[in-house]
Order: C-alpha cells, then sequence, then structure tokens
C-alpha cells in the first residue's frame, strides 16, 4: 500500500484490459484529463459509446462532474495526471469527500523518484504525502494483484470515500 | 433590483422535480431560505464548479431538468465550464447567473463581471439560448423562456451589490445529508 511497493519491473496491463476490469467492478463514467502514462486506457474509452467519457477541461471540473454523476446513480471514475491534483485539490476535499460523494481517481505518477521533467519533480514527490494527510486512499497499480486492489476500491466506495489509483509509467501498455 | 428579490422570481417558476445547483457562498443561503425542497443541492465550497455538478446529473440522466443558480465570481471562476455544457449539450439545462460584480459572501470585494458580458461568453460558447436582464419584471418570463429551450440555456440577471437581508437562515443541513437527500430524489 504504500509509495515504495508496487509492480514488479517491465510487468504491465493491456489497457483494454484494465478498462474491462473497471467495467466489470461497475465504473460506468469517465471524465478526466489526460496523461501520456494512461494513454493505452484510451483507445478503449474512446472506442465505446456504453457508458459515458467526458474530455473534461480542467481536473476540478471533472471532479464535480463525478460528483453529480454519483448522485444520479453513477459510480465515476476521474482520470488525470498529477499535475491535475493540484487544480483539484479544493474540489476532491470540499465537495467529494466532504459531501460523501465517492469516486476512483485514477492519477498518473509523474516526476516518480526524481527522473522526469522539472514541472514534475515537486509534486511526484509530494503527491503521496498530499494524498496522506487528505486521507485519501491510495495503491500504485500493480499488474499482478489488481483485481484485489479494485476490490479494496471497492470497499472504500462502498464507505463512501473517493479513492486512488496511482499509474506509474509502462504499467498501462 | 435586489439579489433576493431576483431569486426568489426565478425560484417560483422553477418546474416541478427540477435539480437545483446552487453555488456556494449567499446564493445558497438566500435559496434555502426561500424555498427549500430535496432537489436543491447547495454547495458550500468548491467555488466555480455549480455548473460542472448540474452537467454531471444531466450526462448521468440524460431527461434529468436542471438549472443552476450562480453568481457572477463563479462563473469567471469556471469558465472553462461554459464551453464544456454547450458542448455536452444537456436539453434541459438552464443556468442563472444572479450578477452583482461582487465577491458578497467575503465582504463585496468587486469581480470584473462589470466590464465582461458574462451572457456574451455563454453565447460565444455556444449556449443555444443567452439573455441579459436588469429588470425585475422581466425575470420571470425570461426564466420560463430558459426553462423552455431544448439545448443549454444562460440567463444573466443584474442585481444591486448588497449583504444578506437580517434573518437569512444558514442552510441546516449536513454536506452528507443533502448527497443522500438528492440522491434518494434523482433514484425516482
Amino acid at each position: 500500500m504504500s509509495e515504495t511497493s508496487g509492480p514488479k519491473p517491465g510487468k504491465s496491463i493491456p489497457g483494454k484490459d484494465f478498462f474491462a476490469k473497471l467495467r466489470a467492478k461497475g465504473f460506468d463514467f469517465f471524465t478526466g484529463v489526460p496523461c501520456s502514462l494512461l494513454a493505452a486506457l484510451y483507445p478503449p474509452l474512446e472506442g465505446q459509446s456504453e457508458v459515458p467519457y467526458v474530455e473534461a477541461v480542467r481536473e476540478d471540473e471533472a471532479v464535480a462532474q463525478a460528483a453529480g454523476a454519483y448522485m444520479a446513480g453513477k459510480k465515476p471514475v476521474v482520470l488525470m495526471q498529477n499535475s491535475g491534483l493540484g487544480n483539484s485539490l479544493n474540489a476532491i476535499i470540499s465537495l467529494n469527500q466532504i459531501y460523501q460523494m465517492p469516486f476512483l481517481l485514477l492519477i498518473t505518477w509523474r516526476g516518480f523518484e526524481g527522473r522526469d521533467a522539472p514541472e514534475h519533480l515537486v509534486m511526484g514527490k509530494a503527491m503521496p504525502e498530499i494524498l496522506k494527510s487528505i486521507e485519501m486512499p491510495f495503491q500504485v497499480l500493480d499488474p499482478d494483484s489488481v483485481d484485489k486492489q479494485l476490490d479494496a476500491v471497492a470497499r472504500d466506495i462502498a464507505a463512501r470515500r473517493p479513492a486512488a489509483i496511482i499509474v506509474k509509467e509502462g504499467i498501462l501498455s | 433590483m435586489t439579489r433576493e428579490e431576483a431569486i426568489r422570481e426565478v425560484a417560483g417558476v422553477v418546474p416541478q422535480d427540477t435539480v437545483i445547483v446552487a453555488s456556494n457562498g449567499h446564493i445558497s443561503r438566500v435559496l434555502y431560505s426561500i424555498k427549500d425542497r430535496p432537489q436543491n443541492f447547495y454547495m458550500i465550497g468548491s467555488m466555480g464548479l455549480a455548473p460542472s455538478i448540474a452537467l454531471g446529473v444531466c450526462l448521468a440522466q440524460p431527461k434529468r431538468r436542471a438549472a443552476v443558480f450562480d453568481g457572477d465570481g463563479n462563473v469567471l471562476m469556471g469558465m472553462g465550464s461554459l464551453a464544456q455544457i454547450a458542448v455536452r449539450r444537456p436539453s434541459r439545462f438552464a443556468h442563472f447567473c444572479f450578477d452583482n460584480s461582487r465577491h458578497a459572501s467575503t465582504g463585496g470585494q468587486r469581480t470584473i463581471s462589470d466590464r465582461v458580458d458574462l451572457s456574451a461568453v455563454a453565447r460565444a460558447a455556444g449556449y443555444a439560448w443567452a439573455k441579459r436582464t436588469e429588470k425585475l419584471e422581466e425575470v420571470s418570463s425570461l426564466a420560463k423562456e430558459a426553462f423552455s429551450q431544448e439545448g443549454p440555456a444562460f440567463l444573466l440577471i443584474k442585481v444591486a451589490p448588497g449583504g444578506l437581508p437580517k434573518g437569512t437562515a444558514r442552510v441546516d443541513l449536513t454536506p452528507e445529508q443533502m448527497t443522500d437527500r438528492l440522491r434518494e430524489a434523482l433514484a425516482r
């Protein structure tokens, strides 16, 4: 569960398989702003019309759409790069958390271990601490235990807590 | 006209079962004082996001009718959401902006809406219908017109700056109570 644990090097999960698992878990409303680390999820997401996918203009807009969709009976997923955590933090804490409107936050880990472009380094280092400090449960996506991880998310959502899955580079293929 | 008069006029013609998302600050408290109902959702934070919450409802339930009671500070903060709403084109979506050119709930500091016509911004973004008024006697008929549109409608109502009238209630519901009752109303 901690940020130092995580997937074995070289292991990945195809984007279409991960999307199918999310759908099988009942997630039926997708919104967010892309990140290259999530690129493999977009062909299956954009190639279907069974459930809404909204190309959000900002990450906090996506989080607010998730709030509305939850009240209208949906199980939302919000996709974003971790830079978007800064844009959406106020919405997450003053809307979704206090109103108990759960969603799955699928957030990438740019700046992991300081190996990235300069604009990602501060957030890359701070992200786990930020999530901890707002008491948002998170797991680092591990291709070997996706089902278990999604079960844990389902428990958080049933308890009406937004929960995060962090996606490192190369994990979705 | 005062903000309270304008909100009362619009609230008076809201079709039954319409979800109202009221933005944070005074607007929520005024609406709550005038007319509370389970389909009303009062924001206490997350400024600028009322239309996005309402859009989430409409995307999940496309036949649902939604209204947004917004302020000028909020609309200015979330201007990208105007483009999103225009593009998604929810069919029963009426967006009201009670524009006093002030951040009223923080003490009445100026916004820039006296120098930007937010109804023109909504129209340019692609709302199906966008109008503005400064006349109290027009508000209810224009609001009805907004509710009768096939696509997203935006009505800007210019109101006088001013604080809350004495005795305006605080929203006496916990955030999770608001979520629960709207979720229940939307399940029907």
